[in-house]
């Protein structure tokens, strides 16, 4: 199964929706995305992952570097992810403590909101 | 001797039809689809390990030895070259999330490292009991890390 990557604006934040196996050969396709939208403004990111299949190492890394990326423009990455196959990859590399991690579009995008206008100084 | 062999080119896109071989005969051996997702993931780690690790023209290679309740998998890469330099770009440095995930994925890894000689992932799987009734599903295997 390929790898989809669309993204579109919602409550002031950038939803990526990403499905299908993100892996060491379609974790490039996402990193030219989320680089993509990073070096067009969007600093603030929620991948919604509910349509992700498979996650390996190569995918966290992406999703690392993502994050690193936005957070050097004072933005953020919120995850959304309920299926347990796809979490026990992020707790076992204890990237949940690196991660926030919601169980739908509206939590992140309200949590991310939030988090913004309770730092804003 | 091996159940399944596969041997492949280092290619990225090949990684997941490895996947899927392993998956079907984990399958095939009767482990329930909890353990197919962990066999199905840190297989996945171990080859595209192995792809990033082996020259162009050689092959990885994989084999799946199903005895009894018990799954044991080999993933060769082939780096005898690989002295040239950081010509194929994967210095040789691990990639700790890589490893923690066949870590916490396998009942036993053991990874066979020397400079520039080829190397191996060995991993082990015991076939649990029925999830339900299954207290502590045999002891540690036996096999040492290392």
């Amino acid at each position: 199964m390929d790898l989809s990557v669309t993204s579109r604006e919602e409550g002031g934040r950038t939803v990526v929706e990403v499905s299908g196996e993100i892996d060491v050969y379609t974790a490039p396709t996402l990193r030219e995305r989320l680089n993509e939208l990073v070096g067009a403004g969007h600093h603030h990111l929620v991948v919604d992952m509910e349509g992700v299949e498979f996650l390996d190492s190569t995918g966290l890394g992406v999703l690392v570097g993502g994050l690193k990326r936005v957070r050097s423009h004072d933005g953020s990455l919120h995850l959304v992810c309920q299926r347990e196959k796809i979490l026990k990859v992020f707790r076992i590399t204890g990237l949940t403590k690196v991660f926030p991690i919601h169980d739908s579009v509206a939590d992140a995008i309200a949590a991310s909101s939030s988090a913004e206008s309770g730092t804003a100084s | 001797m091996p159940t399944v062999a596969l041997r492949f080119s280092p290619l990225a896109e090949h990684v997941r039809t490895a996947r899927l071989v392993a998956v079907a005969v984990a399958r095939r051996a009767g482990f329930p689809e909890s353990q197919l997702d962990e066999i199905r993931i840190a297989i996945g780690e171990a080859c595209a390990r192995a792809v990033l690790r082996t020259r162009s023209d050689a092959f990885v290679s994989m084999d799946l030895t199903d005895d009894h309740d018990r799954l044991d998998v080999v993933v060769h890469d082939d780096r005898r070259d690989v002295v040239d330099g950081p010509v194929g770009g994967a210095g040789g440095s691990e990639d700790p999330l890589a490893l923690a995930l066949m870590a916490g994925m396998a009942e036993a890894v053991s990874v066979d490292d020397e400079d520039g000689a080829p190397g191996a992932v060995r991993m082990t799987w015991s076939l649990h009991a029925e999830p339900s009734d299954a207290p502590s599903p045999r002891g540690d295997g036996g096999a040492s890390g290392s």
